[in-house]
């Protein structure tokens, strides 16, 4: 049983509401940092603490709270990411929604480490009943002295203020999420300068995800230097999962980073194995952006050592034979799945977040998905699958921001791992409408 | 003052000069094309990314090479920068994928467009364009927008520079028109059928690198290489009244900007002057316009005078 640091008080009866949290030791953390913390002191526990971004780039945080320019007479912000739409990632929307005070905590914290009097909540505008839950707690923390003027006699002020989004993945990028928040068209920016210098209203700004920022409470709580004493290497702490696809208990789970990936996916605390029995085909271990990895390279990495779940070891053997830790979106293939169908569904989902800003994105995104989608449907030819390797990597790395990327990778990745079952798709152009291809090179009767 | 190198060229530059605007100082094959930054535009860039170039060097203090490709036009040089854009095999490879994306869905039509010849896109597919495609499904098409009495926007040749949006918001006081919808469906286009009519928005035309935006005075008149640029200026209460009036005889048939080696105005331009002014009575002639960028338009030399060869032959 791994230890638990954000979802242990999760079955509390009541703990939505500010009384069941605070009497569960809710807002202690605040009080002590506000009393016997200076600003730089927070940021020393979190840089102490190993916290790394939880949002799916895993750049430390306290490396990038100093960045955080400070000239005179500007206002700073913090902003929330809770524009949380990777399909397979679901983790943030579980923690706002059944313990909201953890983030508002978090966020106080941050606010207070980074000097800023007002931050923002950006959460995707899908997630309307979680917003209601967030201005309940909000309210809440207000009326008992945790916001507003001069918090607790500390002399700090914060106001914490939460806007929706209107359904778009690419506002989940950080300077896209800004210009939204400033009422613009999500177009993200062009860097430099980054948000660190000149972001909201042209102010410095930090912007983390929910996770993350949560994070930062029991970081306060413990110290940071016990902090980085749980998980491993440089993937300390603790990390919220979303496991989804073919498994028995699908959910968001807490797990101690270094956890094994075997461990994690086939014992009965966490996924349960592979549902009905079936034998695992791939797995895309962080959410749709990250590399698919194929049966024999999920609990193993190339060189035969245990895969863990950690930044490093989900990245080990780089994207040949890794992926990468991601945002935690923990989707299972079973032996009757189809890759190339599942690579189709992902890059139409690109194509139809597209920003439509730079062009290799723009008009690549939306290329790939038409010639997956005459693979997936028997109309493909075999120089097709040499002309997606072609458009994805004059896709990636080319863009204005991370999003070509992301639809590039699990491109590459499909072809890089199953290019058999591409040629299959091309080979039998009536089988592959009704069939699938197996684990076992036999098509199986599920499409 | 930073020096940067660039293709092998080293110069010394402005600090927070663009490796763009280092490069055309530079000039030659050292300049990355450029399809949506416009140096007469505040806010322009890093949208086309058919600048981008390679950083080999970061900086005297910092030497590491930059891990990606960059945008030549947002990023600014480094004191001791060592750029590959020519020379470098990705950042051609890249610029021949950019061109490849750009054209997928532009129509080609450019027989009947009167963009072509003096076209960025015609030039850049010229150089780093395919002669096939591999793009067999269909191009995507409009629905057609009427944006006004002067201005016909043909949706399907945009490459989506935002050049024209970010030109409205610097030269008029309410922009009317922007991008709509996201991804490959974006359009230009006005919420809810507006009409573009501010006095300079006229501009949009000549800042247009494809034929998205053409002057409807001009419309299926002639080709742009029949006619004789001449410039020409006038009393104008509202602009500098110096433009390049294109002439076939004596007839005026359509007055633009005047055009840099970069097809940048000089000077933007207003509409009374582009589209309300083409009696030659109006205007003062000063003479033969020199294109200066590589262009059908200047294969002509019309402006040389012509050599009697017959008589130094005899």
């Amino acid at each position: 049983m791994g230890r638990k640091l954000l979802l242990d008080r999760i079955n509390i009866e009541g703990i939505k509401t500010y009384d069941v949290y605070r009497k569960s030791g809710g807002y202690d953390a605040v009080e002590k940092a506000l009393k016997k913390m200076t600003p730089d002191e927070v940021v020393e526990e979190v840089k102490k603490s190993g916290l790394r971004g939880r949002g799916g780039a895993g750049f430390p945080t306290g490396m990038k709270w100093s960045f955080i320019a400070k000239p005179e007479g500007v206002p700073r912000y913090l902003l929330c990411n809770a524009d949380e739409s990777e399909p397979g990632t679901f983790k943030d929307r579980y923690l706002m929604e059944h313990i909201p005070h953890l983030l508002i905590e978090g966020m106080i914290l941050s606010s207070y480490a980074l000097g800023c009097n007002k931050s923002f909540i950006y959460i995707r505008g899908e997630f309307m009943w979680i917003l209601h839950i967030l201005e309940k707690a909000i309210a809440e923390a207000y009326a008992n002295g945790w916001l507003g003027k001069n918090i607790k006699g500390s002399g700090f002020d914060l106001d914490l203020h939460v806007t929706p989004g209107a359904g778009a993945y690419i506002c989940g990028e950080e300077t896209a999420l800004i210009e939204s928040l400033e009422g613009k068209r999500g177009n993200p920016r062009i860097k430099p300068p980054f948000p660190a210098i000149k972001g909201l209203w042209q102010s410095p700004t930090v912007v983390n995800n929910v996770e993350t920022l949560s994070a930062v409470v029991p970081i306060i709580t413990m110290g940071g230097d016990t902090y980085a004493g749980i998980g491993i290497g440089r993937s300390t702490g603790t990390k919220l999962i979303s496991a989804c696809g073919n498994i028995s208990k699908p959910g968001v789970y807490e797990i101690e980073l270094g956890l094994s990936v075997e461990e994690f996916l086939y014992s009965d605390e966490y996924c349960g194995g592979i549902k009905d029995g079936k034998r695992l085909k791939a797995c895309v271990p962080g959410g749709s952006s990250v590399p698919i990895l194929p049966h024999f390279l999920v609990t193993k990495t190339a060189n035969g050592e245990q895969r863990l779940m950690s930044y490093e070891s989900l990245a080990d053997g780089g994207f040949a034979t890794g992926s990468m830790l991601g945002s935690g979106g923990f989707i299972v293939f079973d032996e009757d799945q189809c890759v190339v169908r599942n690579t189709w569904n992902f890059t139409r989902f690109y194509h139809h977040e597209s920003c439509g800003q730079c062009s290799p994105c723009r008009e690549g995104t939306g290329w790939m998905e038409k010639v997956l989608h005459r693979i997936e449907n028997g109309h493909g030819h075999m120089h097709d699958i040499d002309l997606l390797w072609d458009v994805q990597r004059k896709i990636e790395g080319n863009t204005i921001c991370p999003l070509g990327d992301a639809a590039a990778w699990p491109v590459a990745a499909a072809i890089r791992h199953f290019r058999e079952e591409f040629e299959w798709h091309i080979n039998e152009p009536k089988k592959c409408l009704e069939k699938n291809y197996g684990l076992v090179k036999e098509p199986v009767l599920t499409v | 003052m930073p020096k940067v190198t660039i293709d092998g060229h080293t110069i010394e530059v402005v600090e927070g000069t663009s490796i763009l605007n280092a490069a055309r100082q530079i000039g030659g094959d050292s300049v990355p094309p450029a399809m949506c930054y416009y140096s007469k535009l505040d806010v322009s860039g890093g949208k086309c990314r058919t600048c981008l170039v390679e950083v080999t060097k970061g900086s005297e203090k910092d030497p590491r090479p930059m891990p990606k490709l960059v945008a030549s036009c947002s990023t600014p040089v480094m004191d001791g920068m060592e750029v590959g854009n020519k020379t470098s095999a990705k950042v051609m490879d890249a610029r021949k994928g950019v061109v490849e994306f750009l054209l997928i869905n532009h129509p080609l039509d450019c027989p009947i467009c009167d963009q072509a010849g003096e076209c960025d896109l015609q030039n850049l597919a010229y150089e780093h364009g395919a002669s096939g495609t591999r793009y067999e499904e269909d191009k995507r098409v409009f629905e057609k927008i009427d944006i006004g009495p002067n201005i016909q926007l043909h949706m399907t040749r945009c490459i989506l520079c935002y050049r024209c949006v970010n030109t409205a918001e610097q030269l008029t006081e309410k922009r009317v028109h922007g991008v709509l919808k996201r991804g490959d469906a974006s359009e230009i286009g006005t919420f809810i059928e507006n009409s573009l009519d501010n006095e300079f928005i006229g501009n949009v035309i000549d800042v247009c690198p494809v034929g998205a935006l053409t002057d409807k005075t001009f419309r299926f008149k002639s080709r742009v290489w029949f006619l004789n640029p001449m410039n020409a200026h006038r009393n104008c209460e509202k602009c500098s009244g110096e433009t390049v009036v294109w002439m076939f005889g004596d007839e005026i048939y359509r007055v633009t900007g005047r055009k840099d080696a970069y097809g940048e105005v000089k000077n933007f331009i207003c509409n009374t002057c582009r589209f309300d002014t083409k009696d030659l009575a109006q205007w003062t002639i000063e003479g033969p316009r020199h294109i200066e960028r590589d262009s059908v338009i200047g294969q002509g030399h019309y402006e040389l005078k012509p050599t009697n060869t017959v008589k130094e032959i005899g």
